[in-house]
């Protein structure tokens, strides 16, 4: 018999774990560290909601619900979309709740992408962009951004990445690890570029809500743009219901259609009870969320001026919970100063080289914890930077 | 300085009394030096007027007993509940008192050390006092919740990951 391994999907085999992964398994054998690692809200779902799934479970919701999910939940995120975002889909049609935006992704990709073809994917990148389109049978392309340009992607560059092959351009703003924001103009001038070539654009809008100056435009809107985007959309990061797997697609009824095939095959449908807590969420919930997102953002400043202090330049991040501070003139790759933060300060951020190449020299510090933890990472961040600045007598002292 | 300015400098301190002007300039992109001078001009115009702990009194077991007094009052002219309230509300014993609409007139909330100690200054000294028809006396048997806070939040002590995606 062959070896375990051998049997194996050779592009299974090809992807590397997560390289947050050997962070987490670092991090959990050790005691007293403050986690400015984690990519999720540090508030529990609010109580409406649980309570709302409590009552759903008392009254017996515990079968399946309809492939594209309730149907009293997919209206509610179509009168959402639009007061919120002014974004009009048709509930019957148009609207398909998933397992979490990550489901909604790999959906998406699956039902655009085939073999060979091309995905552009703004890097650094959130963590499943690439390995999700390799699953598909994809060609990921990345395009890296810098931090002089505010991580932000441009329409030349977009434009300039495009070959034959390109499908499919992958956005994820408010972006996740860098924080950036794209805004107005700038979407205006990558929808030309998509709508010149023919390009269908997956945007990933699970931090939408967490957009702290302006408001939050989705390309979708722009004209032109309804019938070659497919919007994801989830409840995790803005109700603080990361546990609950519960987000949504929304695009026009080929898409949705032809997602709602892959995941009617796979998944069947996201749970009930999550569905009916998250109609609660919609109906009666965006006061809490309103006040975690003024939370988010009181932290936000926080952070920013803390790095400034720290003498770590730090683009300002206008969106999502995490800033994407350089650590580039401390002469240590992000690796390693993340490993060594976390062992001599107790301190777990994440390397920027998890998210691709182009995040070296970065490292992710979420927010989303508390002012005093916060406080007291920087505080231990600072003991950390001054030991590197003064080697000599760090060692001296080591000795 | 503009009244939403000064708003989310009280609603920062209604959470955490105990921000320094420091980090609320940070937070609201301010600087210090301002916040702490809008800070006193809200001190100065009683905006703000005081400052406190919130604290879990279930978790001592010191004598300290809490009742709520329905208190009904027969109005006087001219200034109807204002003077009889004035008079109960001086009592250091009297931590919270309201007007009501309803049954009754004033809401009264009275600390003492022992049960003895609240019915001792009702019986003598609220119930005596011109004005005052009638009292009906509620001790407090426990506080789930105070000031927006609940005080147990054993259902919330879940820890999340120390690192995830």
């Amino acid at each position: 018999m062959k070896a375990a391994e051998e049997f194996l999907n050779p592009v299974v085999r090809a992807i590397p774990p997560s390289g947050i992964r050997r962070f987490f398994d670092l991090a959990a054998e050790m005691k007293g560290v403050i986690s400015l690692g984690v990519g999720e809200p540090d508030f529990v779902t609010p109580w409406r909601i649980r309570e709302a799934c409590i009552y759903a479970l008392e009254k017996g919701y515990t079968m399946y619900t309809s492939n594209l999910g309730l149907k009293e939940l997919r209206e509610e995120i179509a009168r959402y979309l639009s007061q919120a975002f002014r974004l009009r889909y048709n509930a019957e049609k148009e609207i398909l709740v998933t397992v979490g935006v990550s489901e909604a992704l790999d959906l998406a990709l699956r039902a655009l992408v085939a073999p060979g073809d091309e995905v552009l994917i703004p890097e650094p990148t959130y963590v499943s962009y690439i390995p999700c389109t390799l699953f598909a049978g994809g060609v990921p392309v990345p395009l890296p951004t810098r931090m002089e340009n505010g991580f932000r992607i441009s329409a030349a560059q977009v434009e300039k990445a495009i070959t034959p092959k390109t499908k499919v351009l992958l956005l994820a703003y408010p972006n996740n690890p860098t924080g950036a924001v794209l805004n107005r103009q700038e979407l205006e001038d990558i929808a030309a570029v998509v709508r010149e070539h023919d390009l269908v654009v997956v945007s990933d809008e699970i931090y939408a809500q967490l957009t702290y100056e302006g408001e939050h435009v989705s390309i979708a809107r722009l004209p032109g743009m309804r019938e070659r985007t497919v919007v994801l959309q989830g409840f995790s990061k803005a109700f603080a219901m990361t546990g609950w797997r519960l987000g949504y697609a929304a695009g026009n009824e080929a898409f949705i259609g032809a997602m709602t095939k892959i995941h009617q095959y796979t998944m069947l449908c996201a749970p009930i009870t999550a569905q009916m807590a998250a109609i609660e969420a919609l109906r009666n919930g965006l006061g809490e969320m309103r006040q975690m997102v003024r939370q988010y953002n009181y932290r936000r400043r926080l952070v920013v001026n803390a790095f400034k202090e720290l003498g770590l330049p730090c683009v300002e991040p206008g969106g999502a919970f995490y800033a994407f501070p350089s650590i580039r003139h401390t002469g240590l790759s992000a690796e390693e100063f993340c490993e060594r933060l976390l062992r001599e300060e107790r301190v777990a951020v994440v390397p920027g080289t998890a998210f691709g190449p182009s995040g070296e020299g970065f490292i992710r510090c979420s927010y989303a914890a508390s002012v005093a933890n916060l406080t007291e990472a920087f505080r231990r961040m600072g003991n950390f930077l001054q030991r590197l600045r003064k080697p000599a007598s760090a060692s001296v002292l080591r000795a | 300085m503009e009244e939403n300015r000064r708003k989310e400098i009280l609603g920062l301190l209604q959470t955490n009394a105990r921000y320094t002007p420091q980090q609320i300039a940070v937070m609201l992109n301010m600087e210090p030096a301002d916040v702490e001078q809008a800070i006193r001009e809200m001190e100065e115009e009683g905006l703000i007027i005081g400052y406190h702990a919130l604290v879990n009194w279930n978790k001592i077991s010191s004598e300290n007993v809490i009742a709520l007094i329905e208190v009904k009052v027969s109005p006087q002219r001219d200034v109807g509940f204002d003077a009889v309230a004035e008079r109960i509300a001086r009592f250091p014993e009297v931590r919270t008192m309201r007007l009501m609409s309803g049954t009754y007139d004033l809401a009264v909330e009275v600390h003492g050390r022992t049960m003895q100690d609240v019915a001792f200054f009702v019986a003598t000294r609220l119930a005596t006092i011109e004005g005052v028809v009638s009292t009906t006396t509620h001790f407090v048997l426990k506080s789930y919740k105070e000031h927006g806070i609940l005080l147990e939040r054993k259902e919330e002590g879940a820890a999340r990951l120390v690192v995830s995606p």
